[in-house]
């Protein structure tokens, strides 16, 4: 298995001391954490400004092979229910996302051996010339199966996809970023470092990626940190997450069903937490779609300044029962009656231009306009 | 990376005992929470002001301080099973923001013929259920006699469980009915075995609001004079604010400056329950394009902590996770609540409306979600007596 020039670093150890010393601040009372957090967000975010955007999800295959544990929506090669979309039905699902106001589809799927590169490059250029819009898409386990079918360097692997239409890469797959903890619950998913280095690759190959933590699946609060602290580290390194998105993990409908979810208090405090551990990430991500409208509005004074995506049609969380999709003037209602404005953007966290006589105003989209 | 300010502990985490946790960002609140800070009262200009300060977290601190002076970390809760008898409601078409009430001839009206509220009741025997919270409609045939039958069968059947029933919408109903007085009415309910009386039915009392919302239901000086004189008769009461819908924050302010006008007066209140109108199936609902967008969980804080800091002579706050869901609910015990309402067996009122939480919620559930958020769960009777 080649894993590429990026492995050479050696990934930093995380300090003990420093653990443990950010673990206290979970002992801070809701409230005084919440406005130690919101004070951080309005010196990184001083415009008072919460953004949302509108997207589309596009599960592409629900066929994989890592069996997490906490997962709902995945199905085994040969399962009655595994599909994998064709490009026209893709396509068509681009069309109707326009047709709304769509800036981006966020493309992700399961862990799929039989599909291959050249489905992935293939169905890209398909997308950029027949239904053009930005395409987040392809998360790092992804991203490391294709390498490994294909005996390629991640680098490799990414330069493909970017010729031929990704624009960002999304953040998922990152559970909690441990590997005790990761062998309990994904044990077949790829391991921290890896991670980390195909989002390295993917920031030093110039696109943009998020960041997610996914907890409340058995892992300590020192655990969560930890978690964090990687996060800091590898944006301290390269710059290049735009964002970072604590969502709780959904057990109904998954091998941890009957486990108990983290509670609204315990979200709250770890949003919090991020935004005062991760300094240097400037945007933070309530996740309604676990959280539900209420928490999720109430979030947005514990440190969040995104609302995230419009998420039309979910698939992954809504197959553990949970279902929060809410339209765009619900979004833009909430972020209002929180004392914010209310800004739509592009995967960049750049306002939208409703004047752009182009598909999508981030960077490398800007880049792909013929001159 | 900026220091994360370990060093500036506070005192709530070194264990001495706390002021404010947080310092008004918004100057307006600045000398509000110095009159709370000082145990003196606020204004309505005050409670205005609370309502539209985007200081979400200011106004919590607040609250939390004065919740913290009466309960420390005390959270209670209470065990308790909703009994609606009828649906059947003369005020079905008046009360736009309703989807309970209907008409006698309609197809999915009920009255339950008193076997049936007693086998409901049976429900209780061997569970940890304290109290019976019975509410329904207005019907305009049911007798004094059938609650106070209700009541007195309960009773006989399970004594040790509290009654809490009627509000009074109902009261004034049945006394209409028996062409006869409220006061009158109560005795007869307080001498078949009524305990304690929720706080339904008092919606918004600006008359603008009543009008637009429930015209011709209970005025507010009626409504709360049937509190006073159950309050005189020794029976405790509940109050509550119906909000998010048509009401202005000085119609929310007072309506609470009204409540607490009474409790000076009597000091019978035991609780106050800001209750989150749901528009689903509601003739309001549809007339203000409402269906199906509920209040936001900034809003619900708010209504929450603004009456936490306006009613500075109740001792209880409490928060209806039926209407508000669970999660919001915890968040609720650091935003000044100290009650939050039990497990609920066979609501009915708010599911009608689109509310879209489970029909009941263990014990277990309740004390896991008051320990998390670092608070002392202790079950509680109808009087707020601790049975732990």
């Amino acid at each position: 298995m080649t894993q590429g020039a990026v492995l050479d670093r050696p990934i930093s150890p995380v300090r003990p001391d420093e653990v443990e010393e950010l673990t206290r601040l979970f002992d801070l009372p809701l409230l005084e954490l919440g406005a130690r957090a919101s004070g951080r967000m309005r010196e990184q975010s001083p415009d008072g400004n919460v953004s949302y955007i509108l997207d589309r999800n596009i599960n592409y295959t629900n066929v994989c092979i890592t069996d997490c544990s906490f997962c709902a929506f995945y199905r085994r090669p040969g399962d009655g229910e595994a599909y994998v979309l064709s490009n026209e039905e893709i396509g068509a699902k681009i069309d109707e996302a326009r047709e709304i106001g769509a800036v981006q589809i966020l493309m992700q799927g399961g862990h799929n051996p039989y599909l291959r590169l050249e489905y992935y490059t293939d169905l890209l250029r398909f997308i950029k010339q027949e239904h053009p819009i930005h395409v987040h898409g392809f998360s790092a386990s992804e991203l490391d199966i294709i390498a490994r079918v294909e005996k390629k360097s991640i680098p490799a692997v990414l330069a493909a996809l970017m010729e031929a239409g990704l624009d960002s890469v999304p953040g998922a797959g990152a559970e909690i970023l441990v590997d005790d903890v990761r062998t309990e619950i994904a044990k077949k998913k790829i391991g921290t470092d890896r991670w980390l280095d195909i989002h390295r690759a993917a920031h030093e190959g110039g696109l943009l990626t998020t960041a997610t933590m996914m907890f409340g699946a058995g892992e300590s609060r020192a655990d969560r940190i930890e978690h964090m602290i990687r996060i800091r580290d590898l944006q301290a390194e390269t710059g290049g997450f735009t964002a970072f998105i604590p969502w709780t993990l959904q057990p109904e409908g998954t091998d941890m069903a009957g486990a108990e979810e983290a509670t609204a208090t315990e979200y709250l405090k770890t949003v919090a937490v991020s935004r005062l551990v991760i300094g240097n990430i400037q945007n933070f991500q309530v996740s309604y779609v676990t959280q539900g409208p209420k928490v999720a509005q109430v979030a947005l004074h514990f440190g969040c300044n995104d609302f995230g995506s419009l998420m039309m049609e979910e698939n992954v969380v809504s197959a553990t029962g949970i279902d929060f999709i809410m339209p765009k003037e619900e979004i833009v209602k909430l972020i209002e009656e929180a004392g914010y404005n209310a800004v739509s953007r592009y995967q960049d966290y750049s306002p939208v231009d409703p004047d752009l006589d182009w598909y999508c105003g981030c960077g490398v989209c800007r880049a792909r306009k013929p001159a | 990376m900026a220091s994360v300010g370990l060093t500036e502990l506070s005192p709530a985490e070194s264990g001495a005992e706390v002021g404010l946790r947080v310092q008004p960002r918004d100057p307006r609140l600045v000398p509000i929470a110095e009159k709370v800070v000082a145990g003196q009262r606020v204004s309505r200009e005050d409670g205005i002001a609370l309502f539209e300060t985007d200081d979400l977290l200011a106004v919590g601190a607040m609250a939390d301080l004065m919740n913290r002076r009466r309960n420390g970390d005390r959270v209670f809760y209470v065990a308790n099973q909703h009994i609606n008898p009828t649906n059947v409601c003369i005020l079905h078409k008046v009360c736009v923001f309703c989807s309970y009430g209907v008409r006698p001839v309609a197809e999915d009206a009920y009255t339950m013929p008193l076997e049936q509220v007693y086998e409901e009741a049976e429900q209780a025997r061997h569970s940890p259920t304290r109290e019976f919270h019975i509410v329904g409609g207005l019907h305009p045939k049911l007798p004094l006699s059938y609650y106070t039958d209700m009541v007195r069968g309960l009773k006989e059947r399970h004594p040790t469980i509290h009654v809490k029933a009627l509000t009074a919408v109902e009261i004034a109903h049945l006394a209409r009915v028996e062409r006869s007085t409220t006061l009158d009415v109560l005795k007869a309910l307080v001498d078949a075995g009524l305990d304690t009386m929720p706080g339904g039915g008092a919606e918004v009392f600006s008359p603008a609001v009543r009008a637009s919302i429930a015209d011709r239901k209970l005025v507010a000086e009626d409504w709360i004079q049937v509190h006073r004189e159950a309050h005189q008769l020794g029976i405790p009461t509940n109050c509550t604010l119906l909000y998010g819908h048509v009401e202005t924050y000085a119609d929310r302010v007072d309506h609470i400056l009204m409540l607490r006008d009474l409790q000076d007066e009597t000091g019978g209140f035991s609780t106050f329950i800001p209750l989150a109108w749901h528009p689903d199936n509601t003739a309001l609902g549809r007339s203000l394009d409402r269906e199906g967008s509920r209040t936001g969980g900034v809003d619900d804080l708010k209504a929450l902590a603004v009456g936490r800091i306006l009613l500075d002579n109740f001792e209880h706050v409490k928060t209806h996770w039926i209407m508000v869901t669970t999660r919001l609910s915890q968040l609720a015990l650091d935003f000044g609540v100290d009650d939050l309402e039990g497990t609920v067996v066979l609501e009915k009122v708010t599911h009608t409306a689109g509310a879209d939480t489970p029909l009941g919620m263990d014990l277990d559930d309740i004390v896991r979600l008051i320990r998390d958020a670092g608070k002392r769960p202790v079950e509680r009777d109808s009087l707020y007596n601790s049975l732990n």
